[in-house]
């Protein structure tokens, strides 16, 4: 038995969710203006969940490090959201999406939890229908869907490309009505440096004005950390320059545990690195994997010339090209799961048949269907991505076949949650991608939304009045207090430090550093010698960083290096936890792959006897190792089987 | 098919450390970047440089690096984005650039948008301005069915045309009179064309352009100037459905 309080309710699974609202506490208008709640970070989940406690009536205080809770990263999601709403009549339910999402998350997720985000996920789309967010609409005027990978049903919402967009700019019109009413106070250029635990609860948190450079405390009865992945370990991926995972780092060190901090996601389809200066990477849509026929040249030869641009694709005769994915998995192809296209992709280039001049790239050719289709039908599909490629490769791939790699695009991992979305922490909450609920080892594409959403409009706000109706006794926090004024002095202490090493190396060269270790070690396949030599490396680069950062500018006025020095200071250190969790779970599942769990054909290996866990790993202190508590995975609804694609 | 390398460029770029300073322009040298580089990468590797050099670098905006957040804001050769259409600062890459060139970069320069340090400007005025109205008024649960009401295709495209916006500015920063309007005729059109959206169009038009008025953002002359330069080709037609609606705002006081 696991000795760890995850908070799931008794009863079949279908009706946990409902019974459990029944169950929970509930706290009256009248308190609810007395108690404050702060929520840091204002993406899909913070902005939800923001906007619907201040619409209950609680004192919300909100923060984002942008200037606009408008920027938050979940802006740049493109395909779609997910919801159980049977619209197709094509024999979806919520039962359906729950097993799809335990599926594909290679169970390594609650039941419970899963199965209320299906059963809330219609709700979300009336929900930002009402907010005026323009999904796709049929002619007849109902709302359109289409499908996505790993699933047998039709049921994603969307806004043409940019469905992360038009939702979140529903909840932040949501969110800008309360602040015009006054119920939410909205902190922008604001950057959360420490949480505030007294009394064994956590009361507030201390932020850095990013304009002014002043540190500050904020008092709440309750905090909620919606403060988005942390991909940005990888020095190179799909998040936002600014993406981090300092908030929910500042948690851990505060006693709060991290769950599965290894399960990452590598996204197949985004544009390679095309040199050094490289910084950042852009994903080009899943959906392109529906028309594109994936391959590399069947011979070394053609690769190497390939590599030194001395042919180009086009020059290659079509029974030398090797269509890889049509050949490994004949039944799923081309449209096989993100993680299996991603290490088959790796596995290739590995090999030596790499078609770019860094021999790190694969081709996503769409003469095949433009020749079966048309070129009408492809410009319609696939126009705005066709355009978005050609501006940033200068190839026009109606021609050319797209140049593709796989790139960090999601954490799985964060902040361990129970069933109430609280941290072991009592008052401290995780929405969003900061959790580690949900997903399992493996995200379903149009699924974070989703979840995001689910947590912030239909989750939290329930939930989070459990705890708070035992707080209606407790006063307006007192920044005042000792446990403020010593955290703020640790914070100010921190950035000093990093400011007065005055070391002959920028910021960027170590986040850079830390990039090649994990990508190389912690990356797409990881084994115990590499991830033992990434341990070792990151803990040395982590000294160096301490002795021989340079940060320039001034402490007290707008200074985006020193955000970074201290953003990259805490990727350090969790690039080492990542390590440790890979280390320890020697079992291949979802998006991680170790090599010593492969079948014969090179396949993962998932080991259900020995790994049905979520780790839950504890801070003991600067200079100690951290503790693993394990969480079991019961599965009392479905069937655990072996994932297969062939 | 390497992309080329530019051995030499000269950065003409706006240095401010405060609001309260006066700003002058630096010119900095840079070397080796390649044309497959964006723009903001070629400002990260002369930073890089300065940093080292004891030079602090140059603040400007940024986040997503792919043209949706709105976060980049730069003025470049005289152009909102920079020479190329339809696209944001990010995605200005290097190939626009030649050997030797001198490129001047500049903050938003409009009255609204005052400057916080180098390249990087306060726009709060545009929270201010969707905090008075760009919203429809309805709370978290009590929703009825998405496929309640019927929506046509036509017109939930047009309001996904003027929803593109990404709240970026360049329109002010183009206009010569540093008018928002296309940025506030976006939401107000998106959400007019919507059933949902057009109970309270009229008050939102009206709530909307007075918020305007009042942050110091100037009137609207037809110039047609922010259409051109809109990122998200965000059209101008959009302002005469702004207009429209609030006239009606008008008549029905
Ligand atoms: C390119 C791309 C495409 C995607 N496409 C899809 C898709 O089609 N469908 C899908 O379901 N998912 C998609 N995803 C995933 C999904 O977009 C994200 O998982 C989700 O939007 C995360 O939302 P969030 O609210 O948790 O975090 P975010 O939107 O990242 O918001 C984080 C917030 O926290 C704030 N913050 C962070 N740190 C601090 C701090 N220290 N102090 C103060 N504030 C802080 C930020 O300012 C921001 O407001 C995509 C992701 C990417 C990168
Ligand atoms: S209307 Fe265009 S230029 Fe103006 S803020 Fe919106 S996207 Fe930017
Ligand atoms: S950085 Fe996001 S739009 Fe340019």
């Amino acid at each position: 038995m696991s000795k760890i309080e995850n908070k799931i309710p008794q009863g079949p699974l279908a009706e946990k969710w409902s019974k459990h609202k029944s169950d929970i506490k509930v706290v009256s208008p009248a308190n609810k203006r007395k108690l404050d709640v702060i929520v840091v970070g204002t993406g899909l989940a913070g902005a939800s969940a923001a906007a619907s406690l201040g619409e209950l009536g609680y004192n919300v205080q909100a923060f984002c490090y942008q200037d606009s809770p408008r920027r938050a990263h979940s802006i740049a999601a493109q395909g779609g959201i997910n919801a159980a709403k049977n619209y197709q009549n094509d024999n979806d339910s919520v039962y359906r999406l729950f097993y799809d999402t335990i599926k594909g998350g290679d169970y390594r997720s609650r039941e419970a939890n899963v199965y209320r985000l299906a059963e809330v996920s219609p709700l979300i789309i009336d929900q930002c229908v009402a907010q005026g967010v323009p999904f796709a609409r049929e002619y007849g005027g109902t709302l359109a869907n289409r499908s996505f990978g790993g699933v047998l049903v039709s049921r994603t919402f969307y806004a043409r490309g940019q469905t992360g967009q038009q939702l979140l700019l529903g909840a932040y019109s949501a969110l800008n009505r309360q602040i015009a009413k006054g119920s939410v106070k909205m902190y922008t250029r604001h950057e959360m440096l420490d949480v505030v635990v007294k009394d064994g609860k956590a009361q507030g948190i201390v932020t850095r004005n990013m304009v002014t450079g002043e540190v500050k405390s904020y008092g709440a009865h309750a905090v909620v950390v919606a403060t988005g992945g942390y991909g940005n370990v990888f020095f190179l991926s799909t998040n936002a320059m600014g993406c981090n995972g300092s908030a929910a780092w500042q948690c851990y060190k505060k006693g709060a545990w991290f769950g599965n901090p290894c399960f990452v996601q590598i996204h197949p389809t985004c544009i390679p690195v095309h040199g050094d200066q490289q910084s950042k990477l852009t994903l080009m849509s899943e959906s392109l994997r529906n028309d594109g026929r994936v391959w590399v040249p069947k011979k070394k030869e053609d690769a190497e010339k390939l590599q030194k641009g001395e042919i180009g694709p086009n020059d290659i005769p079509e029974e030398d090209r090797d269509f890889y994915l049509e050949r490994r998995y004949p039944s799923y192809g081309n449209l096989v799961p993100r993680d299996v296209a991603s290490r088959a992709a790796k596995e290739r280039c590995d090999a030596g048949f790499g078609v770019n001049n860094t021999g790190k790239a694969v081709y996503l050719d769409f003469k095949y269907s433009i020749e079966r289709l048309g070129v009408d039908v492809i410009k319609a599909r696939y126009g705005n991505l066709f355009q978005m490629y050609e501006k940033i490769t200068d190839t026009d791939p109606y021609k050319e076949p797209m140049m593709i790699y796989p790139a960090i695009h999601y954490s799985m991992g964060g902040l361990w949650v129970d069933y109430n979305l609280m941290t072991n922490i009592p008052g401290l909450y995780a929405i969003g991608e900061a959790n580690f609920s949900d997903h399992g080892a493996n995200r379903l594409g149009a699924s974070a939304l989703m979840q995001g959403l689910a947590d912030g409009y239909f989750v939290l706000p329930y939930t989070i009045g459990d705890y708070l109706a035992n707080e209606i006794m407790t006063p307006k926090v007192d920044t005042n207090a000792p446990e403020f004024k010593e955290a703020e002095k640790a914070v100010t202490g921190r950035l000093e430090k990093l400011f007065n090493i005055k070391g002959s190396k920028t910021v960027d060269y170590f986040h850079k550093q830390l990039g090649h270790y994990m990508w190389d070690y912690v990356g797409m396949s990881r084994n115990a010698e590499g991830l033992k030599k990434a341990i070792d490396g990151i803990k040395k680069l982590k000294e160096e960083f301490w002795k021989d950062v340079l940060v320039p500018g001034e402490l007290n006025n707008l200074n985006p290096e020193l955000e970074k020095a201290g953003r990259v200071a805490d990727a350090i250190e969790m690039g080492i936890l990542m390590a440790q969790d890979a280390l320890d779970r020697n079992e291949s599942c979802g998006g991680h792959f170790r090599d010593e769990s492969a079948t014969e054909e090179g396949e993962a290996k998932r080991d259900d006897k020995n790994f049905t866990y979520v780790s839950c790993w504890e801070h003991k202190g600067d200079d100690k190792d951290p503790v693993l508590n394990k969480e079991d995975l019961v599965f009392e609804n479905v069937e655990l089987t072996q994932r297969s694609y062939k | 098919m390497a992309d080329i390398i530019l051995k030499k460029l000269y950065i003409k770029v706006w240095r401010q450390n405060s609001p309260k300073e006066k700003g002058r322009f630096e010119t900095y040298e840079i070397e080796n970047i390649s044309q497959g580089s964006s723009f903001l990468e070629m400002l990260d590797i002369l930073n890089d440089k300065l940093i080292l050099e004891g030079i602090d670098p140059i603040a400007f905006d940024h986040d997503c690096r792919e043209g949706i957040c709105g976060m980049c804001s730069l003025y470049i050769n005289g152009r909102a984005h920079g020479p190329d259409r339809e696209i944001t600062t990010c995605q200005l890459h290097m190939r626009k650039f030649n050997e030797g060139d001198t490129i001047t970069i500049e903050p938003w320069r409009a009255g609204a948008f005052p400057v916080i340090k180098d390249l990087i400007v306060d726009r709060t005025a545009f929270e201010k301005i969707q905090q008075a109205g760009g919203f429809v008024s309805v709370n978290t649960g009590g929703i009825p069915d998405g496929n309640a009401i019927p929506i046509g295709q036509d017109d939930a495209e047009e309001a996904m045309d003027a929803a593109a916006c990404i709240g970026c500015g360049a329109c002010v920063a183009t206009c010569k009179n540093s008018s928002a309007m296309l940025f506030v005729a976006a939401k107000v059109s998106q959400l007019a064309k919507l059933p949902q959206g057009k109970v309270e169009a009229k008050r939102r038009a009206r709530n909307m352009v007075a918020k305007m008025d009042e942050l110091g953002f100037g009137g609207c002359t037809n110039t047609g100037a922010c259409e051109l330069e809109c990122p998200k080709s965000i059209s101008i037609s959009h302002i005469a459905r702004l207009n429209r609606e609030y006239l009606a705002a008008k008549f029905s006081e």
